[in-house]
């Protein structure tokens, strides 16, 4: 069944026509990966599928409940949408695991025993379960990331939205972060990547979107897009990135 | 030939100045910092009307002597009916006054903080007030603390001047003492050295509060 649902969906930025008729069907379990381009509207779609963005035609729907950048709707959508950003993002003034029970505690209004052990159980999942007291600022690049990413799954949410979460990090440290998302994906919760790693979109990803100036412009089974582009666009972005 | 010793016998008089300057200092440092702390937010964070108000507020205040200030409340205040004591005049001159500079001080923390918290917040369903005081108040006040101790210890040396309105603070002791022993190098050579003790003391407490605050910095 459908997760994400998006239908003719239209953003501006003043003059400049960002989204330009969006169509997409995310069904759960899916790993989708958005790829192209700077400027094509990747990250935009992301950030309109949470309410962090608006948008001023079409509709989105997440679990069956429509998208706004309602304050409280968007509130109510943080419960079923994750996100995940290039910056990590983390409180830098909290603990790792404050870090992670920060929202279980004051949005679920967990108890505090019960989300340490929620917040141990994903640090645990992440591979970090030994830096529950460290700050954020001790950690590499990859290690805050993949806190960034317990921080995401402390709150359950149904999908994963992951906007170029591996960019921002030194080569060496990509692997790491990746390796927890391929985790993720084997457990079937649904992930929604901006992404410039094309290896992991051909083996991990379920689908590839290629958008181009606003608009999907070709999509499909990872495998069969990525090595035979039926767009010149495509092509050329394909021999850009290789 | 200097005499200290005529000093002693008005050692009630500086002691009672001094509780009084303290009293105020403590006083009006928690109240001015709440103000600036409320504002501070209205003017990053508020809607058109209230950035505007909050504007006026800090440029009449920041574009104004503060005696001026004083006098308008302790002597003019009573033409449209409010009768303040001198202790309460200065209480709320010296909180409005600190409210104002640290407005601005306190609005360059908050803008210091990233947008990226601040969306990190949100899409964990935190809602605005909880993003306020759970993500950004204590990294925006450490990015501006020296600065805001600072205008907290201006204003405790600035506050000498209530003693025009005869709040018996340490200065009005100063004056007191020279004017009945005609000592008046003593008495404000160990006046100034009253408010230098004072000054440093307040540093230290304010460094105390820091280092629990914004534990962080230095842990691990």
């Amino acid at each position: 069944m459908s997760l994400v649902n998006l239908h003719q969906v239209h953003k501006y930025y003043g003059d400049h026509h960002v989204l330009k008729g969006i169509d997409l069907v995310i069904k759960a379990g899916e790993v989708v990966s958005i790829i192209g381009k700077s400027g094509s509207g990747k990250s935009t779609l992301l950030r309109c599928i949470n309410g962090l963005e608006q948008y001023q035609e079409g509709g989105i729907t997440v679990d069956g409940k429509e998208v706004t950048t309602e304050d409280i709707q968007v509130r109510r959508l943080a419960l079923s949408v994750g996100m995940i950003f290039q910056n990590f993002n983390l409180f830098p003034h909290m603990t790792v695991g404050e870090n992670v029970m920060l929202a279980p505690t004051i949005v679920l209004k967990k108890s505090k025993a019960e989300a340490e052990a929620t917040a141990r159980a994903m640090l645990e999942k992440v591979g970090l379960a030994e830096k529950f007291d460290s700050y954020p600022e001790k950690l590499s690049g990859g290690q805050q990331q993949r806190v960034a990413i317990a921080r995401a799954l402390a709150m359950s949410p149904k999908v994963l939205l992951c906007d170029e979460i591996t960019s921002a990090l030194d080569p060496e440290l990509v692997g790491e972060v990746l390796k927890v998302l391929e985790q993720l994906a084997k457990e079937g919760i649904t992930l929604v990547l901006v992404t410039h790693e094309m290896n992991f979109a051909r083996d991990v990803g379920s689908r590839v979107v290629f958008m181009h100036q606003g608009k999907v412009w070709e999509q499909g089974d990872p495998k069969t897009v990525l090595s035979n582009p039926q767009t010149d666009e495509l092509k050329q972005f394909m021999g850009a990135v290789l | 030939m200097l005499y200290f010793s005529d000093l002693l016998q008005y050692s009630d008089v500086f002691f009672s100045g001094l509780k009084t300057t303290v009293e105020l200092t403590v006083l009006t440092t928690i109240l001015g910092v709440a103000l600036g702390t409320v504002c501070a937010t209205v003017r990053q964070y508020g809607n058109r009307a209230s950035q505007h108000v909050v504007s006026v507020y800090v440029e009449l205040i920041r574009n104004t002597p503060f005696i001026v200030q004083l006098f308008f409340i302790f002597f003019g205040l009573p033409a449209i009916g409010m009768m303040l004591s001198p202790w309460q005049a200065s209480m709320i001159a010296l909180t409005i006054n600190l409210g104002a500079y640290s407005t601005e001080i306190i609005r360059a923390g908050l803008a210091s903080i990233s947008k990226g918290q601040v969306e990190a917040a949100k899409v964990l369903g935190l809602n605005f007030r909880q993003t306020l005081t759970r993500v950004i108040f204590i990294p925006a006040f450490e990015k501006i603390y020296p600065a805001l101790t600072s205008q907290c210890i201006i204003v405790m040396l600035g506050s000498a001047v209530i003693s025009q309105i005869s709040v018996q603070d340490l200065t009005y002791a100063a004056n007191l003492v020279q004017s009945r022993n005609f000592r008046a190098f003593e008495s404000y050579l160990v006046t100034a050295l009253l408010y230098l003790g004072l000054s440093i003391l307040l540093r230290f407490a304010f460094n105390a509060l820091g280092k629990r605050l914004f534990a962080y910095r230095t842990s691990n």
